[in-house]
């Protein structure tokens, strides 16, 4: 089975979550090993989710930890309390 | 998540609702970064985030009490969190009618750019603060539906189930916001990150 460029980019969140059915991943396979430009989409796809899930794209603010613990020692003793 | 630590998480539940409360600092701590992340991505700003945050940890504490012990804590937490940041914007923005009509989902296909070529983008360029922006800023311009469901999946992490459940929409809605959403981040970053990571050209490289 041969398929367009167009119905590749369909499949290709899929393709990265190893989630199509194994025919499909076969023909995609075969298109991507000759056509550069599916190839450079999916890699470039690829890229930028690594990239955009490194922990230093973000982060929490500085102190943020600390002071959500503090009101919630506020909360906690006010329980106690009541 | 494994078995065990839900069972551990399950036990820790169990005992702040049997008084020890203190441990409630311990339940909460791996979801400091997944619930003020999704508060950012309503709020845009990092004030109102880490408030939104701050009152939704308080309100799971204070609603334990009704948390159904077949359902998983983080899912529960962020839709608590998702209910806090939507009713403030609402109050923010009174009432705003966008596209109330039209089921998102439906819309046509997204394309992504297209390169004939793609140099890997080693994860040490995320060290250059021109690049964290632009990648944050790629992701806060996504339409509000994508945006939030690439944050739990891809950012965080959380399976396709876990995200359906925190989001309360179905699997299928799911994996469709998620493609659009890489696809948009793939056209939006791809040309970008392209030109701004090119090796710079190194004159008198010969001297």
């Amino acid at each position: 089975m041969v398929i367009e460029c167009k119905h590749v980019w369909t499949y290709i969140s899929d393709y990265l979550d190893g989630t199509l059915s194994e025919e499909i991943r076969v023909t995609v396979q075969k298109h991507l090993e000759h056509c550069e430009l599916c190839s450079a989409i999916l890699d470039s796809t690829r890229n930028i989710l690594v990239l955009t899930a490194d922990d230093r794209v973000f982060e929490l603010p500085v102190g943020f930890s600390e002071r959500l613990h503090q009101r919630l020692e506020e909360e906690l003793k006010q329980k106690k309390g009541s | 998540m494994t078995l065990q630590e839900q069972q551990g998480e399950a036990e820790l539940i169990a005992a702040i609702l049997a008084g020890e409360t203190q441990l409630y600092h311990d339940l909460i701590r791996p979801y400091e970064r997944p619930v003020y992340l999704l508060a950012l991505s309503y709020m845009k700003n990092e004030t109102d985030a880490e408030d939104v945050a701050q009152e939704a940890f308080l309100k799971a504490f204070r609603h334990l009490s009704s948390f159904r012990a077949d359902a998983k804590f983080s899912t529960w937490l962020i839709s608590i969190a998702l209910n806090e940041a939507r009713g403030r914007l609402r109050r923010q923005t009174a009432a705003r009618t966008e596209s109330l009509d039209k089921d998102p989902d439906e819309e046509g296909a997204v394309s992504p750019a297209l390169l004939r070529d793609w140099r890997e983008i080693p994860s040490e360029a995320v060290e250059r603060g021109e690049i964290r922006d632009l990648l944050r800023k790629a992701v806060e311009t996504l339409p509000e539906i994508y945006r939030e469901v690439f944050l739990l999946r891809d950012v965080e992490e959380l399976n396709i189930n876990e995200t359906a459940e925190a989001l309360n929409i179905s699997v299928s809605a799911v994996k469709v916001r998620l493609h659009r959403a890489r696809l948009m981040l793939q056209k939006y970053l791809a040309p970008q990150l392209k030109s701004v990571t090119k090796p710079k050209r190194r004159w008198f490289a010969w001297s």
